[in-house]
Formats: structure tokens, C-alpha cells, sequence
């Protein structure tokens, strides 16, 4: 699947612009604040329905106008689709593929598959355990419907439990009887959904390790521990007995809610002893493997969105990344560098079409 | 909204507190009741204050009723060894209608949710099982029908009830869940096909 065209009309700092694609590399270059990043977001409407940057659509209209427009020309496997993206202050957003508009966004999140590698990437494993459990749940919603639908009961089935818990801690008492309809849901449906994820990393993590060792040359061993308490023969035992902690602490303390993916580079936990170039390598790698699992699922190719991401890396293993994606396997590519010398000279090597756009206060100009 | 009266916006305001009434047909039902002859006004309010006044809820059943035993559960013509739980009183119609059904009823009042405050104290749930346990005597209720909605809240009081009834030793069974009547497979929702598939029943021709 590949992007040939996008038109924007008063979107971020594109007061109008139309830009006509490759369907191999596409280098996006120009200063910094020149619009290159959202370019690539703009990309991100047409695919997901929103921004990758910030979720307020509004902020997202040119300063001092009332709406915005998004529109591409796609091709999906010979397939032409037309998607517009409008939205006007004020307005629902809208939607319209072929011409017919779309009433669910959730309906077109899927069709048109996408990847974006961005600088704050890292927070993936700097920050909290609730980000790791998206980024591995998104994947594994969007390919088993059956998934998704639990997760939707599991998250209701522990917000009614938390309600009921501390109700209890209010009156003093515990009420098994009261409780055990909902201790039983969450049980279940925390085994299945443990299995579930552990059945994914069965198949993501070869593919994660296969990418890594790619762009580091194979120095250092990465892999993802997946901590669970639900997986273990005496969950449900053990789930009954955290009622006295659940009692005290007003909240349920077992169950996939608490699950964590640890990524570890040579055994250790990498957000505490990787460098910050291992950190960029770890989530290039994490983002790669996403888009060969969707390859897989969709049997079409995601378009990669790789925003500034030479940042960090040392030369070797930059060289070493664009051969990666630039190798037939993937895609329709969308790169932005600060430093456009740089990208030049590394895709100028490769044997792979590619255009380069100049991009400056919202103009785009084709430049080589 | 301004109003020339405040007399009329008085009525106004009272009017649309009811649900599916907004200001706008509140000040058309006003207008038109203040055309009509007193007469009209004076039967519409007292007939709604002795609603209000006289209203009985069954004793048994909790179902809406004039007297303090409501017409099922007195007829002489019902089942009475068979109780179908429902959630509200708009079930009770909706399964009358069917005419498929000859037992008797069980208002709940809700279902239980502990987000928004409702727990079983809150429904009517001692009063089903008490019901059950003094059925022993005379006119023993050997079977309880769960007819609640078909979500998660729904489901999680149908458990507590079975949970509950379970030391009485009595028949529970619960509604079918499955495709409509006249329904066409590929437009039944993807969970009710499957459920469907998953409590499939034996097909007899006798």
C-alpha cells in the first residue's frame, strides 16, 4: 500500500500545499520548526483518524483559521481509495472515503495500516507499565476481534469490582457473596487474556530480536520478559487471598491490569541500564516488528513514518537501519532529517527510488 | 427562554423535568391546556396526584398495582409454582404481551452496579428469596425463570441470584440468547451469532 498524493488545506503550518509521492523513499528535509514532522502527521490523519502529536483536533488547524482538510489518494493493492479529513472548530470530524463518509472512525482504523517511529518513542520504556500494556494491546486488538471485545469486559468488570471494594472499606465489611461475581469474570477473563498476550510474544519477539541485532550488528541480546501474575497455576488461589490487601488498599490488586512487559538488553532491565542509543535502537526494533505483524495480518505494507530518527544513533548503526528499511521488505517510507547532506549521502547508496522535498514555512518544493 | 408570565414558566419548568421534555413542547402543552376549559386542567392534575397518592406497589411481586396484591399474583388463573425475575416494571408488560407466559412475576427495581451505588440491599432480592422459602408451606414454587437484560450488569446479578437461590434447592433457568425471529444470519451481531453457536440446542422434530 502506498500514499501518492496528499493535499492540506490550513493544517498545523500548511496554509496550502499539495505534494505528489514516491512509493519507495520519501526525505522530507528543511530547518527545524519548517513543517517537516507535520507532514508526516497529516499522514497519521489519513490513516488513524488523528494526530500522533496531540489529540485535540483543534490545535491542529492553522492559527486564526476555522478548519482544516486533509486529503489523500491512496493505493491499496491496486485499489484506489480517496480519503478527506475535515474538520471545522466546533464540528465533528468527518470522514469520507470514496466520497461516502464514514459514521465510525473506529470503522476505518485498520484499512489503511501505518507505523510511525518518533523521537518520544522512548517513553515506551521509560515510562509506566500502562504504556507498554497499549502499545502490546493496540497490536492484539487489531487483529482478534475476540480480544478486544474481553479486554472492553475486563475493564468494566474492574472498574464495577474497584466501586464494590471500596464500598466495602467504607461500611467495614466484606461481603464475599456479593463480590465473587465479579472476582469470577475477572479471573477468567484475566487467563485468557495473559494467554493471549503471551501467545503474540511468541510471535513478536523473534521478530524484534531479528531486527535488533540488525541495527546494533548483533552486540548486544535484547528480549522481553513478560511479568504476569495470571498465568501461574495458583492464580485463582491467589487472587482470593489478596482480598484482605484489596480491602485495605481500596482497589484490586490482581489481574491483568497489572501485567508489564520488562525489556532487558543482556538480562538486565534496559530502562535502567541501557544507553540512550540502546533505548532508540530497543524501540526502532519494537516499532519494525510492529509493522512486519501487521504485514502478516493485513498482507499489505504499513506505511513507515520515521521522524527524525537519526538523532541518537552513532553512524554505524544509522547505516545499518536504512539498510534495513530501505531493503525491499518494507514499504512506502517517510523520513524527516534537520540535516539534509546527511540523509542524502546515506540514501544515495541505496538501490531504492527516492525523492527528497524541501520543506520550508509550509511550502513544500521538490529538492535534490 | 424568556416568558411573559411567571406563572407560565413555573409550569414550564415543572413540565420539562419529565424525561423526553424539553423547554420548547413544555410551553406548547401549556399553551394548549391554558385554551382548554379548567375542567381539563383540574382532571389532568388530580388524576396524577391520586396517581401518585394511591399508587400501591404488590407486596409480593413489586410490580404497579391498585391493591396491595396486584392482579397476577391473585389471579386464579396464573402458575404459581414458577417466578420469572425481571429488572423493571416495563419487563413485566413486555412479557405479558407475549401471552406465552402464565407465572408470576418478581420486580428486582434495577440491576446491580456498584458504580453507581446499587447494590442487592438496594433491589428487591432478600424479598425474592424470602418469597421462595415461604412458598414451602402452600403453593410451592419449584422454578425461577432470570429474564434480565443481556449485559454485564445483567449478567453479574443473574450469578448473585443463582449463587443466592443455590441453598434453596430450586429449579433456575434464564431466558434464550440468540438470533430474532425473522432475523438473517450475516446481520446478527458477530457475539450473539457466536453465543448462539456456543448454547446451540438439540433440534427434535416430535
Amino acid at each position: 500500500m502506498h500514499l501518492k498524493k496528499i493535499r492540506l488545506q490550513q493544517f498545523k503550518n500548511y496554509p496550502k500545499a499539495e505534494v505528489n509521492f514516491s512509493d519507495e523513499i520519501n526525505c522530507l528535509v528543511g530547518i527545524n520548526g519548517s513543517g517537516k514532522t507535520n507532514l508526516l502527521d497529516a499522514i497519521h490523519y489519513l490513516c488513524l483518524t488523528k494526530s500522533a502529536l496531540n489529540g485535540v483536533d483543534n490545535l491542529n488547524i492553522l492559527h486564526d483559521k476555522e478548519f482544516f482538510t486533509v486529503f489523500g489518494d491512496f493505493d491499496l493493492e491496486g485499489k484506489e481509495i480517496e480519503i478527506r479529513c475535515i474538520f471545522e472548530s466546533g464540528k465533528k470530524k468527518q470522514l469520507l472515503k470514496n466520497g461516502k463518509a464514514v459514521d465510525k472512525m473506529s470503522d476505518h482504523v485498520g484499512l489503511l495500516p501505518v507505523v510511525m517511529i518518533a523521537p518520544d518513542d522512548t517513553d515506551l520504556i521509560k515510562n509506566g507499565s500502562e504504556e507498554r500494556r497499549r502499545f502490546f494491546d493496540n497490536m492484539l486488538c487489531q487483529m482478534n476481534k475476540g480480544y478486544l471485545e474481553n479486554l472492553v469486559r475486563y475493564q468494566h468488570f474492574l472498574k464495577q469490582r474497584n466501586a464494590l471494594v471500596k464500598q466495602f472499606a467504607e461500611k467495614g465489611r466484606w461481603e464475599k457473596t456479593f463480590i465473587e461475581p465479579y472476582d469470577r469474570e475477572i479471573i477468567q477473563l484475566s487467563k485468557h487474556i495473559s494467554s493471549a498476550r503471551l501467545g503474540f510474544l511468541k510471535e513478536y519477539e523473534p521478530l524484534l530480536k531479528k531486527n535488533y541485532g540488525i541495527i546494533s550488528g548483533e552486540q548486544e541480546g535484547i528480549s522481553i520478559a513478560y511479568e504476569t501474575q495470571c498465568l501461574s497455576e495458583s492464580f485463582e488461589v491467589d487472587f482470593g487471598a489478596s482480598a484482605k490487601k484489596d480491602f485495605i488498599l481500596k482497589r484490586t490488586n490482581m489481574g491483568i491490569h497489572k501485567d508489564d512487559f520488562v525489556f532487558e538488553i543482556n538480562g538486565y532491565p534496559i530502562k535502567k541500564f541501557g544507553s540512550q542509543g540502546q533505548q532508540k535502537s530497543f524501540v526502532i526494533a519494537l516499532k519494525l516488528a510492529q509493522f512486519q505483524i501487521f504485514f502478516s495480518h493485513k498482507k499489505t505494507k504499513p506505511i513507515l513514518l520515521l521522524d527524525d530518527i537519526f538523532d541518537k544513533l552513532d553512524d554505524g548503526r544509522i547505516e545499518k537501519l536504512m539498510n534495513l528499511v530501505a531493503a525491499h521488505e518494507f514499504g512506502q517510507l517517510f523520513i524527516t532529517d534537520a540535516r539534509p547532506e546527511r540523509s542524502k549521502s546515506i540514501l544515495q547508496q541505496m538501490d531504492a527510488k527516492s525523492r527528497f522535498f524541501w520543506i520550508e514555512k509550509g511550502q513544500v518544493s521538490d529538492w535534490s | 427562554m424568556n416568558f411573559p408570565s411567571k406563572l407560565i414558566e413555573n409550569a414550564v419548568n415543572e413540565i420539562s423535568r419529565l424525561p423526553g421534555i424539553g423547554k420548547k413542547t413544555a410551553l406548547r402543552l401549556v399553551l394548549h391546556l391554558l385554551k382548554q376549559n379548567v375542567p381539563v386542567t383540574e382532571e389532568l392534575s388530580n388524576a396524577l396526584l391520586s396517581l401518585r397518592k394511591e399508587i400501591k406497589y404488590c407486596k409480593k411481586c413489586h410490580n404497579v398495582s391498585d391493591t396491595d396484591i396486584c392482579n397476577i399474583c391473585s389471579g386464579i388463573r396464573r402458575d404459581k409454582s414458577i417466578i420469572c425475575v425481571v429488572e423493571d416494571i416495563p419487563d413485566v408488560l413486555a412479557i405479558e404481551n407475549t401471552a406465552q407466559y402464565t407465572g408470576l412475576y418478581h420486580v428486582l427495581g434495577g440491576v446491580i452496579s456498584p458504580i453507581q451505588g446499587i447494590g442487592p440491599d438496594e433491589l428487591k432480592i432478600e424479598s425474592l428469596i424470602k418469597r421462595i422459602e415461604d412458598s414451602r408451606t402452600e403453593d410451592k414454587i419449584e422454578e425461577v425463570i432470570l429474564a434480565l437484560p443481556a449485559t454485564m450488569e445483567g449478567d453479574t446479578t443473574s450469578f448473585f441470584i443463582t449463587r443466592k437461590l443455590k441453598e434453596l434447592n430450586i429449579k433456575v433457568s434464564t431466558i434464550a440468547r440468540g438470533i430474532p425471529i425473522g432475523g438473517e444470519l450475516e446481520y446478527t451481531d458477530e457475539v450473539t451469532l457466536g453465543r448462539s453457536i456456543l448454547t446451540r440446542v438439540n433440534y427434535s422434530i416430535d
